[in-house]
């Protein structure tokens, strides 16, 4: 399977994200993040993280700062992009969403389409004239996510794993350089939480683009991660591999101890 | 519980009336017996109309069967215009709807599309329809303009708001793609509304088709014509066979759309 799309490398300086005025949910935040593997930012529920993986594809809207994407020889500036240009950019970064929002009466192979609508006319979309290519990149990603049976099956009959499994097709149909998650695993139960970041850093290293992925688990951040980011209070406190990661990291990052007993 | 914060409690408020409450009801109350003063409403008046419309009743049957050419002209004209002012109708609704959705465009242009919704709906349909008798002259033209108003007014309204309750995290997935804004309509939005446009595109059949028998009365069309003329000559007997006809209408089309949304499952 084709899995040569060039690998981006993204770099994030000065990142701040204010909702309200004066009210900074970012502050300053520097990053960079290339090559291969699995990137995971943990921190406390409102620190950011979420808003952070959206200011890349721009979902949210930064406030100030810079958000470089490294692609095929392109420096894109995501943090200033517009109109088209940025809709032309969002094609190379797939996401993967907490509660999959696959669009729920379509079913599973017209949604991994819609990876696709990036490089489609709203005419030929009218007409549902996806390239052949499509549905065969499709129908491939439906066996490595293991739901080679179920491309006809409407969306809202499937379980959360299988669910997200398609959102994770979806994400990998636009062939992307860098691959969000934000928080793929937090409506999952712990087995198939696991089978889900598996799938997301084999996905990774197999295409050799970077993932970057929100996580509440520490344990599963730990197991799974090539490099940990350790967010707090819109700052990061943390940045390596999960081997570094201490209690007293942790308690840096979460505050208070009783949890880690 | 202590005796001490028992008695410090206040007084139970559940379930009672407040005097904004009671005062409404009161102006309510004051203001329907000063009408039926004002308007002479009195047990004897009622009574003599009992007796008119006995009369007329009487006078209704047997049913006119002797005018079936009439009767059948205005039957197709009414059909016709109810079927092309909601095909119409609800072809313009999509747009204008779209337009109105607060969540999908940008404020100046929904305030926009929700005004020319609100003017649409504003004026009765009789009452357009004597406006587009007056502009495109007597026949049907007037009536399935008038009625494509009434559509967009009702239909453009509802489809703005099923458009607003959509989820938008499906939108949001879509949009991360890189879809542009009319893949985002076209694959994250239509899919989540496309049954209920459906269902209020029939409901408004059904509507179209009650409305299209009432614009001939204004001369805009369709069997009120016949209905109307037959009056203004006192063929009651034939007024007889156009109600019946009406009415027959009205429920088979209720029964076909019914079917239609069972079997289109909306």
């Amino acid at each position: 399977m084709n899995t040569t799309a060039s690998a981006g490398s993204l770099h994030i300086q000065g990142l701040v994200k204010e909702y309200r005025p004066g009210v900074p949910v970012l502050k300053s935040i520097d990053l960079k993040i290339d090559g291969t593997g699995l990137t995971s930012i943990i921190g406390p529920s409102g620190t950011g993280k979420s808003t952070l993986i959206r200011c890349i594809n721009r979902l949210v809207d930064p406030t100030a700062g810079a958000i470089w994407l490294d692609v095929g020889g392109q420096r894109l500036d995501m943090a200033r992009l517009q109109g088209a240009a940025l809709r032309h950019s969002r094609r190379h970064i797939g996401m993967v969403f907490q509660e999959y929002n696959l669009v729920e009466r379509l079913t599973v192979m017209e949604n991994l389409l819609t990876g696709r609508l990036g490089y489609l006319s709203a005419w030929k979309a009218w007409r549902r004239k996806f390239a052949p290519e499509d549905f065969e990149r499709a129908y491939q990603l439906l066996d490595v996510v293991g739901l080679g049976s179920f491309a006809n099956q409407r969306a809202d009959a499937l379980s959360g794993g299988q669910r997200q499994r398609v959102g994770i097709a979806r994400a990998l149909m636009q062939q992307p350089a860098l691959l969000l998650a934000d928080e793929p695993t937090s409506s999952l139960d712990p087995k198939t939480s696991v089978e889900i970041i598996q799938l997301l850093g084999d996905q990774g290293r197999e295409r050799g683009i970077p993932v970057i992925v929100n996580i509440h688990d520490v344990e599963l951040a730990r197991r799974y991660s090539d490099r940990i980011v350790g967010m707090t209070g819109g700052h990061v406190v943390y940045d390596g591999p999960p081997a570094g990661l201490t209690d007293d990291h942790l308690q840096t990052i979460y505050g208070g101890q009783a949890w880690m007993q | 519980m202590d005796a001490v914060n028992a008695t410090a409690r206040p007084a139970s408020t559940a379930f009672a009336w407040s005097g904004k409450q009671k005062l409404a009801l009161l102006a309510l109350l004051a203001y329907t017996v000063y009408v039926i003063a004002q308007i002479d409403l009195s047990p004897a008046r009622l009574l003599s109309g009992l007796h008119q419309g006995a009369r007329f009743l009487s006078r209704m049957f047997p049913p006119d069967v002797g005018k079936m050419d009439v009767l059948w002209e205005g039957i197709r004209e009414t059909l016709q215009i109810a079927v092309l002012a909601t095909v119409g109708g609800v072809a313009l609704s999509l747009p204008v709807g779209l337009m109105a959705a607060r969540n999908m465009v940008p404020h100046w242009l929904c305030a926009g599309a929700r005004g020319l919704i609100a003017v649409c709906r504003a004026v009765h349909p009789v009452i357009t329809a004597i406006m587009f008798v007056k502009a495109v002259g007597f026949g049907p033209l007037a009536g399935i303009l008038a009625l494509t108003v009434a559509t967009v007014g009702f239909v453009g309204k509802l489809f703005a708001d099923a458009i607003e309750e959509i989820s938008h995290k499906q939108i949001e997935a879509v949009r991360a793609t890189g879809a542009s804004f009319g893949n985002v309509v076209l694959f994250g939005v239509l899919p989540q509304v496309m049954s209920r446009f459906v269902g209020f595109a029939t409901y408004q059949l059904d509507s179209n088709l009650r409305n299209s028998t009432m614009v001939g009365i204004v001369g805009a069309g369709g069997i009120g014509g016949a209905l109307f003329s037959a009056f203004l000559r006192f063929e009651y007997s034939f007024v007889c066979t156009i109600l019946a006809t009406v009415i027959a209408i009205i429920v088979v089309g209720e029964l076909v759309v019914n079917a239609t949304r069972k079997a289109l499952d909306v």
